[in-house]
Formats: structure tokens, C-alpha cells, sequence
């Protein structure tokens, strides 16, 4: 790049060079200094050497080390934002790990205290019908006892009923009686 | 239009030639040891969070780097740093001759024309180095009919080699022009009363403002220019 530039440049400085000696131009020029052509060469020289120094300066020193910066801070900025985005896909894991976790205890706590509410109820249910069987047994105990006691009642009635007929037949006639001749009589009234 | 004169400092000859060290001379070394100091200075720290004037010099180098990727693709990053030096010489040329004393080195048209002739010869031997003679199709555009090519081929050839003169002719007369207005609005604060000044002095301080722009303006010019004939030498898009 430098060998070409200054290939360049020195030509145009020689071939200036050139037109300044043949040309029609007087050596003093009144016209625009622009156009003087003896003072082509010294100018064509001197940008060669400040453009081709310039060249090397910009290509070899300055313009590598802004072109480092730049990539190191793009570089930078890539890494940071490649860390902020793991980052946050961490976060995000952590998240939905916590929400299942959530859900899992809900799933699980809803099902203890299903099952807890079956059991509860089952066992009220036996309980029930212990007591119902309970209950009924002595229902059937009490029938009985009351089926016993009228019956006892009943034939006490007889009894109480032929010794009242026996007092009163012997008050009446004043003559004691059996208590068969009494029954006896008695029965057919008793409905026996 | 002595402000245009070049004057020798030393008188210099090297194997007959006249290399003789002049006030042109003197701004160009200028100018380098200008943009050689504030990019190496600037990129001193190297900062990752760049201090003001290494953004400066970053900003620089990310928007030539961006005009040519743009117009050359990322494989065009080679001719890079040709590229920035053309602008950032030409750009920094341009504005220390607006400082009034100052010679400018892009108001003289041996110099553009030589800056404008290396871009074309670059252009042209990039060309024909890359595609051969099938770099001569540039002059011939696709898809015209084959009875206009008499007439659009010369057309073509004279507009390609007319490049280098529209591309210096452009950079040095916005310069001439500018510093002649410039000198001439001048002259006017100097020649008339004191009640008179005021006019032309407010005039030449509006008007330095736009040469600056101009300043800049021209070397982007010139840079997007390079940029434009060396893609056409690279990707022969026409």
C-alpha cells in the first residue's frame, strides 16, 4: 500500500517536474499562484512524504489500537449481555422450579386432607352404625322386658283378682272358700 | 490572492530536483503531526469507557469505518486505513486553513489533482488487478440495446476518465472560492469607515461558520467519492 502510494505520488511529482521545464509558463508567474507550475514539484514532494508518513502512522499504530478498543468493548458488552441472559434463564428455571414445587405441595396437601376427610367420614360411618346396632339391641332387650313384665302383670291380675273374689265371696257369705272353687268361677268371667 | 502564494522556507534540492521546503510544506507536516498526535494521544488510555477525546477518535474512525463497509463490504476494510487517511489529511487540511494566516494546502489544485489522481489510479489498478480486462465491461452498462453502445461507451470512457479532474477541480475550488470570499469581505472591513465595518465583519464571522461546514463537507466528499470509484474498481456495480 505505502510502496504504491508512493510510487504514485513521486511520479506525479516527476512528471510535474517535467511540465514545469518545458512549459510555457514564465518563471515568475503573474496569473494564480495556483498555476504555477515550478511550484508543483516541491508541493507533489512534500504531500508524498507527509501522506505516505500519514499512511503508515494511521495503518500502523493509531488505527489498530481504536479498532482494539472498539472490538474489546463490543466484545465486552457481548460477554455482559451473554451473562444477563444465563442469568436470567437461571432465574427463570429457579421460577418455574418453585412454582412446581408450589403446585406439587398443593397436590399434596389437597390429597392428604381428602383422604383424611374419607377416613374421618368412614370411621364416623362405622361408629354410627355400632351405636344404631347398640341401640337396637337394646330396643329388642327393653320389648322384651316390658313383653315379660305384662305378662307377669297379667297373670298377677288372676291372682289378685281370685284372692280380692275369695275375700269378698267369704265376707259375703261368711264361710271360707278355696281359691280353685274361686278360680273356678272366676274363669269363665277371666275370659280364660 | 497572495494568501494562495507558496513561499519557500528552504530552498532544497535533492539529485537536481526542486523539493525545496515551503509554506505548503509546512502545513501539510502540520497537519500530520496534528492527526498523528490526536489519534495517539486519544487512544492513549485505551479506556473500555473512553474518555471525551478518545470518543472523539473513535467517532471518527467508526464513521469512516461505517462509509466503507457500506459502500465497499466488510472485505473492503483493507483499503481502511487509505481511506481514513485521505479524509481525516484532507479534513484536517481544510479547516487549520480557515484559521486566517494560514496557507491552505487543498486550495492548490497540483495538490487535489494528486490526491484525486492516486484514488483513481488505485481504482483503476484495483480494477483491472481483480477482474482483468473484464474490468472494461464497466463501460459497457448491461441491459442497454446494442445499437446505443456507439454513442454510450465514449460516454462512459470520458465520464470515467474525466473522474480524477471533477473529484480535485470539486475540493479545490470550494477552497479557493471560500478563502477568496473570505479575503475580498475581508478587505472590504479594512477599506471602509468605521461605521462601515460592521457589515462585512458580520459577514465574514457568519460566513466562517460555513466555510467550516464547507471545510468538512468537502473532505466527506472527497472520502465517499474514493469510496464510490473504488467499489466500482472492487464490485464493478454500475
Amino acid at each position: 500500500m505505502f510502496a504504491g502510494t508512493t510510487l504514485l505520488l513521486t511520479a506525479a511529482a516527476q512528471a510535474a517536474e517535467i511540465v514545469a521545464e518545458n512549459g510555457a509558463m514564465p518563471h515568475e508567474s503573474v496569473g494564480l499562484p495556483q498555476l504555477n507550475t515550478h511550484h508543483f514539484a516541491p508541493q507533489l514532494f512534500w504531500l508524498a512524504v507527509t501522506f505516505v508518513t500519514l499512511l503508515f502512522v494511521m495503518s500502523k499504530i493509531a488505527l489498530p489500537r481504536v479498532g482494539e478498543v472498539l472490538e474489546e468493548r463490543r466484545d465486552r458488552i457481548k460477554r455482559d449481555l451473554d451473562a444477563a441472559s444465563r442469568l436470567k434463564a437461571e432465574t427463570d428455571k429457579a421460577l418455574a422450579d418453585y412454582e412446581k414445587a408450589l403446585a406439587d405441595a398443593r397436590s399434596n396437601a389437597s390429597g392428604i386432607a381428602k383422604e383424611t376427610r374419607e377416613k374421618l367420614a368412614a370411621e364416623t360411618e362405622t361408629e354410627r352404625h355400632r351405636v344404631d346396632d347398640q341401640i337396637a339391641a337394646k330396643l329388642r332387650e327393653a320389648d322384651k322386658r316390658i313383653a315379660a313384665t305384662k305378662s307377669k302383670a297379667t297373670s298377677a291380675i288372676g291372682e289378685i283378682a281370685t284372692d280380692t273374689a275369695k275375700a269378698v265371696v267369704e265376707k259375703l257369705i261368711g264361710q271360707s272358700v278355696t281359691p280353685d272353687d274361686v278360680k273356678k268361677v272366676l274363669r269363665p268371667v277371666a275370659g280364660e | 490572492m497572495e494568501q494562495f502564494e507558496i513561499r519557500k522556507i528552504w530552498d532544497l534540492n535533492f539529485l537536481g530536483h526542486d523539493i525545496s521546503f515551503t509554506n505548503s510544506s509546512l502545513m501539510m507536516i502540520v497537519a500530520l503531526l496534528l492527526i498523528s498526535g490526536f489519534m495517539i494521544y486519544a487512544m492513549n488510555g485505551r479506556s473500555l469507557v473512553p474518555t471525551r477525546i478518545q470518543s472523539l477518535a473513535e467517532i471518527v474512525y467508526e464513521y469512516i469505518a461505517g462509509m466503507v463497509k457500506e459502500n465497499l463490504g466488510e472485505e473492503g476494510m483493507k483499503y481502511f486505513p487509505w481511506v481514513f487517511s485521505i479524509f481525516i489529511f484532507i479534513l484536517v487540511l481544510n479547516v487549520i486553513g480557515l484559521i486566517p494566516g494560514n496557507f491552505t494546502v487543498t486550495s492548490h489544485i497540483i495538490v487535489t489533482f494528486a490526491l484525486a489522481a492516486m484514488v483513481w489510479l488505485t481504482a483503476t489498478f484495483i480494477g483491472f488487478w481483480k477482474h482483468g480486462f473484464g474490468y472494461l465491461k464497466l463501460f459497457v452498462p448491461s441491459g442497454v440495446p446494442l445499437w446505443l453502445m456507439p454513442v454510450i461507451v465514449p460516454i462512459e470512457l470520458i465520464s470515467y476518465f474525466i473522474r480524477p479532474v471533477s473529484h480535485s477541480v470539486r475540493l479545490f475550488a470550494n477552497m479557493m472560492a471560500g478563502h477568496t470570499m473570505l479575503k475580498v469581505f475581508a478587505g472590504f472591513a479594512v477599506m471602509l469607515p468605521w461605521w462601515g465595518k460592521i457589515a462585512p465583519a458580520g459577514f465574514m464571522v457568519a460566513f466562517t461558520g460555513l466555510e467550516l461546514l464547507v471545510a468538512f463537507l468537502q473532505a466527506l466528499i472527497f472520502t465517499v467519492l474514493t469510496c464510490i470509484y473504488v467499489n466500482d474498481a472492487v464490485n464493478m456495480h454500475h
